[in-house]
């Protein structure tokens, strides 16, 4: 595996061992690595940004150094401790933001980052102010005191090259999955079973988690703690390295802490000599390098680079199967039960106003088990809020909604999704940056469980293959299974559509509730569709769909209703409906026809 | 705490917030019309008073370099007419600075429209082209750009504080000197200025039009680009007559804007980033929370202030809707 | 010489071509209805237009091609469209609304207090309103706000993009009356609705589209009596083969 390919980093402190200088700038170069990457996964994966990793580091560092000075106990209990404090920050700050607007996050973290600097500063009680704590302990293993920078770059290499191989397991997980949709569109990945809210804290923890490990290492490694490293000016350096080697990809963060590390230096000698005076200029250098890398090449270096040297594939660094199906089962698949005609999703006297408007007023509706249910009516009649108050992207006001018999009103997405409903949108959310099989793989997501633990410690390959075998199976039922591997965003529309299909029959969910599934289709597109669906409605799935294209609904719904100004005005077969006075008023406005 | 403490702590907390409460109305502004969270307002408020003090020795200050420089990325932008502006802007403020070292009052000027004609630059160079991006893509380069304009700051001003003349000299009374009369002045000439452009100006009403609904304000031939090229210009003018005036009180050094940038931030957050009234109270607020842990534990009351965000935050998100977004 | 030619439009959303191929013309004075169920392309024909999505194939008003398809361009050359959805300013009063319907005219130095009047004779409702936020109106009253604002730029040529939606069959009857006094003033129209009866009832000639492509175009009498059209809104019952 190609992966393991990282621990030749292990043989660096051999090549650069004549050269204590070069040796002390690769353990910098660990540790700026370790931050990146909870930057990776902060914002690479997750989408959301913190200015406070340098804070994060700086907890467990004062934590590990004074518990060293305070007790005399192995710098080793400072680890637990630094890391304890640190996810007790990180969970404070995060319960309190997560739910918010993306950009609350960081603003909170800049304040953070600030008054805890200040605090350092100040406390000289505590932490000694800015002379700082000295004369720290440095860590033993197996007896062996890591006291110089080559001992400790073996330290430092090896938990980084552990990290990333934790990482690595992490994207190609379902947390990884989740955590790019998250990302993109949080309503979709709710309507996979995705908790927004929760997903999120365990990144942020995850990330600051990350932080203190670097934290704790560095103040080993100097034997030293002071709040300069801590700052803010510091975070945003991790920030800028993360962001300029590409946050997205792990070779990217550490391309980023690589070139960093070695230009800071660089920098701090030559632009004071450039400027004839004495004073940290590269600040300025760091943020013009993030302002560009912003607005020309947003992705960061490394995918220019990796585009130059065509590493086979393309900016994904490893494709899961690598072209083959899994050898796994798929996940076990409840095969529609209970009677056919049995009632799954019941709809009862549902009202929504948005200020003055009465989207949906007294809506009711049932549908039964193998039926394909179309909800019809003109633009502006409500039939989109009907599918999200059903769905638990909206609250209604009164009526109630029964899934299987069971109560799922006002509910949250990701709840009603597990159990057994799944929609799609009326345009296609299809996640660009994820392949064709990781797309429909996102869909387990409630069906697999493997926690943060599991995946990071790469304990999670079963699961995850039969995941994986079960997407194959659904992108091959609607066709696309030569397309897996490709990236989602070449797919053309029809075909968006029908990954959306793929992704609904990975869910398990029994109940599909489709979204203009005919928008954007051609003519055999659509017959295809149509012929898919029918197929699904013999095997006992159910369907409610909405849709514009009355050839494609007429001919595949078993019954139709019909919506106007947010009430039901109409319900039957499509002859029925279609012959049905108040319906062609509603459409037409009455038009005279032969 | 007597009477007289009281007083002066209030007076002292008076005279912040409202330095505070302008900042968070020049936040509240970009964010709404931008959804640019401008991190860099300190540095612009604290270039005017560091150029005046350059120009005041007759030396023309880096910063006048950084803003031509950016007025030609800026003309470089914009096609045809649409060069006019950066190209005459940068001429007239280039003349302005070498009239200036023989006037002495038009040294005020000249810094003054330095940092407006800079701000608007800074728009026009690194905002516009990414107005699609997201709000936390937006963040990252308003931090950065913070971060360098911070660092030239030092590279051309240098470590030092610098303290221009007042502009009315004296005290009122203990605690109240004339140029922070003037300051307050200041802050309610402009809060009065800025309700009455947004609400009888229709130069005042397209701007908020533009930030309410942008699809139609393009209808009714409201550039967006335009729209921010106005907020920011706003922006930036409060931030350097603030500095201006506060700079004889504080002492100005290069470093000393982020931190009242900051405590703007915290201001708007407390309004969520939407409400105006809210946040100019809220940065009364904060600066009457400072003032009084300045007096028990002055070393902390920055961090203090910013343990504010907290409540702050946890109202919001009491409030937040969920998933939707 | 018509006021606007369009020969074959094509209108884009990524991969998905929403419009294909679509040719039509409007002489000064005349009212237009593009008409077809939903997803037919309706409101991206405007769109594309206006050059607020990527489309091909050539747009000139009065024999001129536009060098630049964006809003504030048509806008300058009295091209002024009602969008569906409306786009008002909520927070803003009614009166501002207004105002802001005439800003570009504003910023040349013309006066708006003709205008003004002028929307409030045709929307007494606007007048009983004036200092309201936008966003407390009704659904009909905000359709006549919109329809109030776009009159404040005095356009050429005026586009309406589903003015009865979601709004109740007698306001709509309302709206229609207005449009049609407008009609009778000399301003010519490009109407997209989905109410085909409403839209015939107004307009001199129609287009009919389906699946983005036009099915079929006429005089608005002949249109209405046309079974196709019929056809097109609510299909034809066929069953789909086998499956």
């Amino acid at each position: 595996m190609r992966r393991y390919l990282w621990f030749a980093l292990l043989l660096l402190p051999f090549a650069l061992s004549p050269f204590p200088f070069y040796l002390t700038l690769l353990n910098f170069f660990a540790l700026s690595g370790l931050v990146a990457l909870s930057l990776y996964v902060l914002t690479g994966l997750g989408g959301m940004t913190s200015f406070a990793q340098a804070a994060f580091m700086g907890v467990a560092a004062y934590a590990t150094a004074l518990l060293a000075k305070g007790t005399g106990l192995s710098p080793w209990a400072g680890l637990l401790l630094g890391l304890l404090l640190t996810l007790a920050f990180a969970l404070v700050l995060g319960l309190l933001t997560v739910r918010l607007k993306g950009h609350f996050l960081p603003l909170s973290t800049i304040a953070w980052q600030v008054a805890l600097y200040i605090l350092a500063g100040n406390l000289v009680g505590l932490t000694g102010g800015h002379t700082g704590l000295t004369d720290l302990p440095a860590l033993v293993l197996f007896g062996l005191p890591l006291d110089t920078p080559f001992r400790y770059a073996f330290l430092s290499l090896f938990l980084l090259v552990l990290l990333v191989l934790a990482l690595h397991n992490l994207r190609e997980s379902r947390l990884g999955r989740a955590l790019l949709a998250l990302r993109g569109d949080a309503l979709t990945a709710a309507s996979f079973g995705v908790d927004p809210a929760a997903l999120r804290l365990k990144a942020f923890l995850l990330a600051g988690g990350i932080a203190g490990l670097a934290g704790f290492l560095y103040a080993h490694f100097l034997r030293f703690v002071n709040p300069t490293p801590f700052s803010l000016e510091a975070s945003i350096k991790y920030l800028v390295m993360a962001v300029a080697g590409g946050v997205g990809t792990i070779p990217g963060v550490l391309l980023g802490a690589a070139l960093f590390t070695g230009l800071e230096d660089w920098l701090k000698d030559l632009l004071p000599l450039l400027l004839g005076r004495q004073g940290n200029y590269e600040t300025v250098a760091y943020g013009l390098v993030l302002a560009g890398i912003l607005l020309f090449a947003p992705q960061g270096l490394w995918p220019l680079l990796a585009r130059r040297f065509i590493w086979g594939r393309g900016p994904k660094e490893a494709a899961p199967g690598e072209g083959e199906p899994p050898k796994a089962e798929p996940l076990p698949l409840r095969a529609p039960s209970g009677g056919r005609g049995e009632v799954v999703l019941e709809a009862k006297e549902l009202r929504k106003a948005f200020g003055g408007l009465l989207a949906v007023n007294g809506v009711s509706f049932a549908l039964r088990r193998g039926e394909i249910l179309a909800l019809i009516g003109p633009n502006g009649a409500g039939k989109s809020t009907t599918f999200h108050l059903v769905t638990g992207a909206l609250r209604p006001e009164a009526g109630r909604v029964f899934l299987f018999g069971r109560e799922v009103t006002g509910l949250p997405p990701y709840r009603v999704h597990r159990l057994g409903l799944g929609r799609t949108f009326q345009h296609p959310h299809v996640f660009p940056e994820m392949t064709v099989l990781e797309n429909a793989a996102l869909a387990t997501y409630a069906r697999t469980r493997a926690g943060f633990l599991r995946v990071l410690f790469g304990l999670h390959r079963e699961e995850e293959a039969r995941a994986l075998a079960t997407a194959w199976e659904a992108l091959r039922r609607v066709g696309l299974g030569d397309l897996a591997l490709e990236r989602a965003d070449r797919l053309t529309a029809g075909q968006q559509r029908l990954l959306e299909l793929a992704r609904l029959l990975a869910s398990g969910a029994e109940v599909l509730l489709l979204d203009e599934p005919g928008a954007g289709l051609r003519a055999g597109e659509k017959r295809e569709l149509a012929r898919l669906l029918l197929a699904l409605a013999r095997e006992g799935y159910s369907v409610l769909l909405v849709d514009h294209d009355m050839d494609l609904v007429m001919g595949l719904a078993d019954r139709v209703v019909v919506m106007n100004y947010g009430e039901k005005i109409a319900e039957g077969t499509p002859e029925e409906v279609q012959k049905d006075p108040r319906v062609r008023a509603a459409y037409l406005g009455e038009v005279e026809a032969a | 705490m007597d009477a007289t403490i009281l007083g002066l702590l209030l007076l002292d907390a008076l005279q912040n917030g409202v330095v505070y409460g302008l900042l968070a109305l020049a936040l509240v502004l970009v964010f709404a019309v931008t959804r640019v969270i401008l991190v860099p307002i300190g540095e612009l408020m604290m270039f005017a008073p560091l150029s005046l003090v350059w120009l005041q020795s007759g030396r023309f200050p880096g910063t006048l370099g950084l803003a031509l420089a950016l007025g030609l990325l800026w003309a470089l932008r914009e096609r045809g007419r649409g060069r006019a502006l950066p190209l005459l802007g940068g001429a007239g403020l280039l003349l302005l600075f070498l009239l200036a070292r023989g006037v002495a009052p038009l040294a005020y000027l000249a810094a003054l429209l330095l940092v407006v004609y800079l701000g608007v630059a800074t728009y026009r160079v690194f905002f516009q082209p990414m107005r699609e991006a997201t709000v936390l893509a937006l963040l990252i380069m308003a931090v950065g750009l913070h971060v360098a304009y911070q660092g030239l700051g030092l590279v051309f001003f240098g470590p030092e504080q610098f303290r221009p003349d007042p502009l009315l000299q004296g005290e009122v009374t203990v605690g109240l000197s004339w140029q922070g009369v003037l300051v307050l002045a200041f802050a309610l000439v402009s809060v009065l200025g800025l309700y009455l452009f947004f609400r009888r100006a229709l130069f005042g009403k397209a701007l908020l039009a533009a930030a309410e609904n942008r699809l139609g304000a393009r209808l009714c031939g409201i550039r967006p680009e335009e729209a921010g090229m106005v907020a920011f210009a706003i922006a930036s003018l409060m931030a350097a007559l603030s500095g201006l005036l506060l700079a004889p009180l504080i002492n100005a050094a290069y470093f000393m804007g982020f931190m009242l940038g900051l405590k703007g931030f915290v201001a708007a957050i407390l309004g969520g980033l939407l409400s105006y009234p809210v946040a100019f109270l809220g940065a009364l607020l904060v600066a009457v929370f400072e003032s009084f842990t300045s007096f028990y534990a002055s070393a902390y009351k920055d961090a203090l202030a910013f343990l504010l965000l907290v409540p702050a935050l946890f109202y919001q998100s009491l409030r937040a809707k969920g998933v939707e977004e | 010489m018509s006021l606007l030619a369009v020969r074959d439009l094509t209108v884009r959303y990524g991969a998905l071509e929403a419009v294909r191929g679509v040719s039509f013309a409007l002489a000064e004075g005349e009212a237009l209805a593009l008409i077809g169920p939903n997803g037919a392309g309706k409101t991206s024909v405007l769109r594309g237009l206006l050059g607020l999505a990527r489309a091909e194939g050539e747009v000139r008003l009065l024999g001129e091609a536009l060098p630049q398809r964006t809003p504030e361009a048509l806008l300058a050359r009295g091209v002024v469209l009602v969008p569906e959805g409306r786009a008002l300013f909520p927070g803003l009063s009614v009166e501002d609304n207004l105002l802001l319907g005439g800003f570009a005219r504003f910023r040349r130095g013309e006066d708006l207090r003709a205008d003004l009047k002028r929307v409030y004779a045709l929307f007494p409702r606007l007048l009983e309103r004036r200092r309201q936020p936008a966003g407390t109106l009704s659904g009909g009253e905000q359709q006549m706000l919109a329809l109030g604002r776009a009159l404040m730029a005095r356009p050429r040529l005026l586009l309406l993009d589903e003015p009865s939606l979601g709004l109740a069959p007698l306001i709509v009857q309302e709206i229609f009356r207005i449009l049609a006094a407008l009609k009778g003033e000399g301003a010519t129209l490009l109407l997209v609705e989905q109410n085909a009866k409403m839209a015939l009832s107004l307009a001199d000639r129609a287009v009919v589209l389906e699946a983005g492509e036009v099915a079929l175009s006429g005089r608005a009498e002949e249109l209405r009596a046309n079974p196709r059209v019929v056809e097109a809104y609510l299909g034809a019952a066929r069953e789909v083969e086998g499956g």
